[in-house]
């Protein structure tokens, strides 16, 4: 490696950082991604100049067809497609970290060093899995698998044994780098292992998926930094590696989760007896006009939003409804944005960002929790286990514990929701038979569309 | 050689102290930009494809480095494009200023 090329790595690190560093402020972060663009394209045009590149067309027509589908992708997806396109991208990072390090490993014939054909190993191994097990993630989010957790018998005896014959065939190869057998045998079953990783894990559980997935991009790349003695690409490995990681410990905390039983145990302990027996309670229905006149005499309301909003794709008019009241006196409006809301970390705010919805009314739980009680109206759209008071007392519902919204401490609270049904938790919501709870069940986009409606007539 | 690879641990370790501490400040309104855009980063493999893909050792390695190539360019351009829309989104309250 070149002097230039080894310095211009050492710039591209540097933007790389500097660009996750304005990621801390929305006022910065635009710019922050430009950064880390300036950064790749540096790093991209210096590898073009080394001298061990002797052949081009591969190399222009992989960038061609690599750009246009990136390019479409990004220009098209709905915001609320975001969890599984992402999914899908880590895929392709970690999908591209092995077949680098299987290229290499061809190119020198297996004539490596120790520690290199360790680092090939542990590439190979990351990369597929991430590669299998993010694909299985987009087909669940995107709706082409079921979502719900598919387990079992012998799962987890599968995995144990699964992981074991890695750590043989790994040890075969590292003592034996020439026998190609042993790497294949490592290929299939990382793709085994990704997809068993994936499956038995449920739709709610997905945002935790996700951020493991990414750290595991990062790691593949930071692999196959060591595999080519690649700096630049170790460093940005590690970053995206602790960003995952990061994101994903956020996620389980927000869930009152930890990360082996998201992995292993299985989602939401469903108790059919409790669900019959609160089928029987009774629930005092509301309409819309009812829920117009509360909203329109309130001073100050905050809304709290969660995947039921994006399912119905109300965000919209979600939106229209917050303009519509403050057109018609002076009213405070904020937005309540729980951890967990949505099917990826930060998915809410970019839901409602794209609604328009200015991004300084929208409150972090810890920033927000503490004004509910001073508010006159919470407005919950399509949330459940977010404001269930049980997580405050309830020591033995399973909820025990998880970081919620105050919801119940405001003076009235209006919830629309399709059903009376439970939460992915399943567990009941004391909150709805309050007596200050106004029930409004429908198709959340119809109702909220409804209220515009009655507040403009 | 050895020392190489010991100087490489350093770098990884200390890059990933770096990013626990950039990262940390990240508010969670940004999460979801924040990971596609951690994403796009990851893509850097390209650098490593490209040299696969042009280096022209062999058939095998070719057609696994144009994988390659294709792969990660889909994960860089993506990645960076659709987190620079979702940034473009985030916008302040007019009213209030």
């Amino acid at each position: 490696m070149s002097t230039i090329t080894t310095i211009t790595y050492l710039i591209s690190s540097i933007l790389f950082i500097i660009g996750l560093k304005n990621l801390s402020s929305p006022k910065t972060a635009r710019r922050g991604n430009q950064f880390a663009m300036i950064g790749m394209l540096l790093a991209i045009v210096v590898t073009l100049f080394d001298r061990e590149i002797l052949h081009f067309t591969f190399i222009v027509i992989g960038l061609i067809i690599g750009s246009a589908i990136g390019a479409i992708v990004a220009k098209k997806i709905q915001m609320t497609a975001m969890p599984q396109i992402v999914a899908l991208f880590n895929g392709l990072g970690g999908g591209a970290s092995a077949f680098v390090a299987l290229a290499e490993y061809y190119r020198s014939d297996g004539v490596l060093e120790t520690s290199m054909i360790v680092s090939l190993v542990i590439s190979l191994f990351i990369g597929v899995l991430t590669f299998a097990g993010s694909l299985v993630a987009y087909g669940k989010l995107q709706g082409l698998i079921k979502s719900a957790p598919f387990v079992f018998r012998m799962q987890r005896p599968l995995n144990s044994l699964l992981s074991l014959s890695f750590l043989v065939f790994g040890f075969l190869v590292v003592i034996n780098p020439v026998n190609n057998t042993g790497l294949l045998a490592i290929l299939a079953v990382a793709f085994v292992l990704g997809i068993l990783f994936v499956m038995p894990i449920g739709g709610a559980d997905m945002p935790v998926v996700i951020s493991l997935l990414n750290s595991c991009s990062g790691l593949a790349a930071a692999a196959t930094g060591f595999v080519l003695s690649n700096n630049v690409l170790i460093i940005s490995g590690a970053l995206v590696g602790a960003s995952g990681v990061i994101l994903t410990r956020i996620m389980c905390r927000a869930m009152n989760r930890s990360l082996s039983h998201v992995i292993f145990g299985n989602a939401g302990v469903v108790d059919t007896e409790d669900i019959f027996k609160t089928e029987t309670r009774k629930v005092v229905r509301y309409v819309e006009e009812d829920a117009v006149m509360v909203l329109d005499s309130a001073q100050s309301i905050i809304i709290i939003p969660g995947y039921g909003l994006a399912v119905a794709q109300a965000q919209y008019v979600l939106h229209e409804l917050a303009k519509t009241l403050i057109d018609r006196g002076d009213k405070e409006i904020r937005y309540a944005i729980h951890p967990v809301a949505g099917r990826m970390p930060g998915h809410m705010n970019v839901l409602l960002a794209d609604a328009n919805v200015p991004y300084d009314l929208l409150f972090d739980l810890g920033d927000i929790n503490d004004d509910f009680q001073n508010t006159d109206v919470v407005l919950v759209v399509g949330a459940n286990d977010v404001i269930n008071p049980a997580a405050r007392f309830d020591k033995k519902s399973p909820l025990y514990g998880m970081p919620i919204l105050n919801a119940d401490k405001a003076k009235n609270v209006i919830i629309c929701k399709r059903s009376l049904s439970p939460g992915f938790s399943g567990i009941d919501n004391e909150l709805f038979y309050n007596s200050k709870t106004m029930m409004i069940f429908g198709d959340a986009k119809e109702s909220l569309g409804k209220m515009v409606k009655l507040l403009k007539s | 050689m050895v020392e190489s690879l010991l100087v490489s641990i350093y770098i990884f370790v200390m890059a990933i102290f770096i990013g626990i501490e950039v990262i940390a400040k990240v508010p969670p309104l940004l999460h979801t930009p924040l990971m596609s855009g951690t994403n796009a980063i990851s893509g850097i493999t390209l650098v490593g494809s490209l040299i696969s893909a042009g280096a022209g050792h062999s058939w095998l390695s070719a057609i696994l480095g144009l994988l390659a190539v294709i792969f990660a360019t889909v994960n860089v351009v993506g990645g960076f494009l659709v987190t620079d829309r979702m940034l473009e989104m985030f916008k302040k309250d007019k009213k209030k200023n």
